[in-house]
């Protein structure tokens, strides 16, 4: 039991469970699921196909915060990203052929890997630290997006296009599909080469990772270019899905629900130990907490307050400090250990 | 005379250790008086103890007769109990007064008044023989003094009774030592009651009065410095007994001559501006080669050219007899060198990895991220290193800040052994660990030069580079004064007149 209620999933997950379970009462066919014209339907299809774009944005990000960094620009990336697609798809000629879509999804990531690349080279190589250096991108991204989509909103009408944010495949929303074959691609990259390791070890100490041989410049590098090249695909499934490019809206304040997403989830943001499984856990429950808000009847001008006041609860409940003085001390051993010893354990 | 501090019959319990276990322990006032005791003998716990960090299962403590019983550091503190910490535990990026006032600042109508307190910091500096700037930034100046700095602001309450000094010396330099023992010296004439926490056995008994020692978490007895011998306070430290101890030195000392061919490394004028002046070092395999020199004299900057943690802006490094441009740790890695930093903790081990993790660092970043190494290789790799250093806890899963600093120090010179490199440089690899480790670590030395490996061996202690090196080369004032052959002709005066700078060749 006690080792239970330490697994550093136990509090995210059951903070998840009780938002579920409240929606039952307000809702009774929440839980409910059906299927209409070959197409799951239901409150928890939604919340996976909603969740997906930060839970991509989330992956990034854990990889950046896990090395001691941060990338405050993946918002932005994610309007560049939609906004190059839907100008490249606007020139086609034919806008529903498969081949030539791919092509310009292929050209929207390459771009985002090279945006990836500078924040990369300002952190790793100039040694600027990452909260200024992903502020540049942050601010100047926008500024880019507006720049190739001449400051309108652009529509794209391209069937293949739509498939990304809004298709379905064997019943299943796609965006749900990319975001788990993301998933599952981070988890075998971190976890099944030693990557995982070398990345802990340089959040964990920067100075003794080199000193051990490790190559932490190529590795921070390579963390950034991988968390923009997945908020580049988040910024296509959103643009798709709203079959436009809004420079403005997309990826709106998306880099501090991924930040919240990823310490949710038990990662500290001081780098070193990571959870992959917490963030998107944490992205998930984000994404819940969004549709509860609305499924409740919480009026959209309170939405932020109702999220803010779950969000205390939840890092409370995180807290051994706090619930050794809630709870008395259970778990006997807990004061002689600080808190973050616990929630690396 | 009166106790000024008396704790009996104390106990305290962590989940599955009995950390302390029925100890007794008193300080008179006017006494310096050491805590010895091997790492995890119960020391630092005694010390939390008693300045209220934790709190005990059992027994009783009474300071000047009264008996008290604390439940957080700062109670202790009021009531006149000052602690100075090895890892200075101050803050870098404020001055100097600020730091010896922070939480105490002298204030009129809430308002901090900071002329006055710069002339009460420069006063409690004066009773410390220290005159300095106390306006300027506490990271300007060195460890030694900041050291000054922590037992100023640990004293100057006025109210300390007893002043614990936990490994204050272990970064501090042979003269620099001398002025903190007229300090502690001065205080114990004013009457404080002092303990004393240090490795250095010397230093202990130069300081101290009267001793108690641990082990195991058990008393096993308190002595007057004079009446006992270094060695029997070495078998009462780690319970061994004292023919044991004795073999464990034969062995180290037995220095095989070797044969020398092509040196492994061939520094010519290789030398970093500001770091150490252009030196000609060879190193031939089986060879153990003792850097000596105090602190600050190069000894750092030295290996760590060698191993490309700097990079050289003169001369020219042979590897086997070629040219080669070390230019980072990596490169050196890959031509068979291996480097442990002086400084465990932040260029050494990564405490929020397991000892496993830490151990196949080296190798894992060697081979790169795309290569993993198979678990089971790990954790046969791991095991082996485990057993033939006797890493305690041999639990290859356990964070390793959690480990002893004896036992970090293991866990990193095992990372560098994983690699078998043909050269290894260990950077003070004994300072801060207790005797029973050391011992064990030279051995190791020794047994790796035997073995073919060459060793690069840089340490503040003149007896330990003695006894292992088969080369010694002296370093002052950033400069590489001297190389001596060791032999029956070099001792310690020896190369302390070449530190000192009277060396007459």
């Amino acid at each position: 039991m006690t080792n239970l209620v330490r697994h550093r999933l136990f509090w995210p997950t059951v903070v998840l469970v009780v938002l579920l379970v409240s929606n039952l009462i307000f809702s009774d066919n929440f839980f409910r699921i059906t299927l209409q014209d070959g197409h799951l339907y239901g409150s928890l299809i939604d919340i996976l196909r909603r969740s997906a774009p930060l839970v991509l944005v989330a992956l990034g990000m854990t990889l950046v915060i896990s090395t001691g960094g941060i990338d405050l620009s993946v918002g932005s990336v994610m309007a560049i990203s939609g906004a190059l697609a839907c100008l490249l798809i606007g020139d086609l000629s034919n806008p529903d052929a498969v081949g030539p879509v791919l092509l310009v999804i292929g050209a929207a990531i390459a771009l985002c890997l090279v945006f990836g690349l500078w924040n990369g080279f300002l952190v790793a190589v100039l040694g600027i630290q990452p909260i200024i250096a992903t502020l540049i991108l942050m601010v100047a991204g926008r500024g880019v997006a507006q720049l190739i989509t001449d400051g309108q909103i652009l529509n794209v009408h391209s069937a293949p296009y739509r498939v990304i944010g809004a298709g379905y495949f064997l019943g299943v929303p796609v965006s749900f599909l990319i975001a788990a074959v993301a998933v599952g691609l981070t988890v075998a990259l971190t976890r099944r080469t030693a990557l995982g390791l070398l990345l802990e070890s340089v959040g964990g100490s920067p100075t003794a990772s080199r000193l051990a041989g490790i190559r932490a410049r190529r590795i921070t590098i390579m963390v950034y270019v991988f968390a923009a090249a997945f908020a580049g695909v988040a910024g296509l499934i959103y643009s798709s899905d709203v079959s436009s490019a809004d420079s403005n809206a997309a990826g709106n304040l998306i880099e501090l629900n991924a930040i919240l997403a990823v310490v949710l989830g038990g990662t500290a943001l001081t780098g070193g130990r990571f959870s992959i499984a917490g963030s998107v856990l944490g992205a998930v429950i984000i994404t819940t907490l969004d549709i509860t808000a609305v499924s409740v009847g919480v009026p959209v001008e309170t939405t932020l307050l109702f999220k803010a006041v779950v969000v205390i609860i939840l890092c409370l409940a995180q807290s051994a400090t706090f619930r050794a003085k809630v709870f008395g001390r259970f778990g006997s051993g807990s004061r002689s250990g600080s808190p973050r010893a616990e929630v690396a354990a | 005379m009166a106790e000024q501090l008396k704790m009996t019959g104390i106990k305290k319990v962590f989940p599955g250790v009995v950390a302390l276990d029925d100890v007794d322990f008193r300080l008179l006032p006017g006494e310096i008086h050491a805590l010895m005791g091997e790492n995890g003998a119960g020391k630092s716990t005694l010390i939390k103890v008693l300045t209220g960090v934790y709190d005990i299962d059992g027994g009783d403590i009474e300071l000047a007769g009264q008996k008290v019983r604390f439940t957080g550091p700062l109670q202790a503190q009021q009531a006149g109990i000052s602690t100075v910490y090895q890892e200075v535990n101050l803050c870098p990026n404020l001055s100097v007064a600020e730091n010896i006032f922070i939480g105490r600042e002298p204030r009129k109508f809430g308002r901090i008044q900071w002329s006055e307190m710069r002339k009460r910091a420069q006063v409690s500096l004066a009773r410390l023989d220290l005159d300095i700037d106390v306006s300027a930034q506490l990271d300007s100046y060195s460890l030694a003094i900041q050291q000054m700095v922590a037992i100023a602001r640990a004293t100057d309450v006025g109210t300390t009774k007893v002043l614990i000094l936990d490994e204050p010396t272990s970064s501090l330099d042979a003269s620099e030592v001398e002025q903190l023992f007229t300090i502690m010296r001065r205080l114990r004439d004013e009457g404080v009651a002092i303990l004393f926490v240090s490795h250095f056995l010397d230093q202990v008994y130069e300081i101290a009065d009267r001793m108690t020692v641990l082990r195991n978490g058990r008393l096993i007895g308190e002595y007057r410095t004079a009446e006992l011998p270094q060695m029997q306070l070495v078998s009462k430290m780690i319970g061994k007994e004292l023919e044991a101890l004795e073999q464990i030195e034969e062995h180290a000392r037995e220095a095989t001559v070797t044969e020398r061919g092509t040196p492994i490394v061939d520094a010519r004028e290789l030398g970093r501006t500001g770091a150490i002046a252009p030196f000609d070092l060879t190193i031939h395999a089986g060879e153990v080669v003792g850097l000596a020199g105090l602190l600050g004299s190069g000894r750092t900057e030295l290996a760590r050219l060698l191993f490309g943690a700097d990079r050289p802006d003169h001369g020219a490094l042979l590897i086997d007899g070629k040219p080669h441009t070390v230019k980072a740790p990596r490169e050196a890695m890959a031509e068979g060198i291996a480097f442990s930093s002086e400084n465990r903790r932040t260029e050494g081990i990564i405490g929020e990895l397991t000892v496993r993790e830490n151990m196949i660092l080296a190798m894992q970043a060697a081979r790169g991220w795309t290569r993993p190494i198979p678990r089971r290789k790990q954790d046969e790799l791991v095991d082996r290193y485990v057993k033939a250093l006797q890493i305690r806890p041999a639990d290859p899963e356990r964070l390793v800040r959690d480990l002893s600093g004896g036992n970090q120090q293991k866990v990193l010179l095992a990372r560098w052994l994983i690699t078998e490199p043909r050269l290894l440089i260990i950077d003070e690899p004994t300072r801060g660990i207790d005797v029973g480790a050391k011992a064990e670590i030279q051995r190791l030395v020794a047994q790796l030069a035997d073995g073919g490996m060459a060793v690069l061996f840089v340490s503040a202690e003149l007896e330990e580079v003695l006894r292992l090196s088969h080369k010694i080369e002296v370093l002052r004032d950033r400069r590489l004064v001297e190389e001596l052959e060791n032999g029956d002709d070099v001792d310690a005066d020896r190369i302390m007149q070449t530190i000192a700078g009277g060396a007459t060749t």
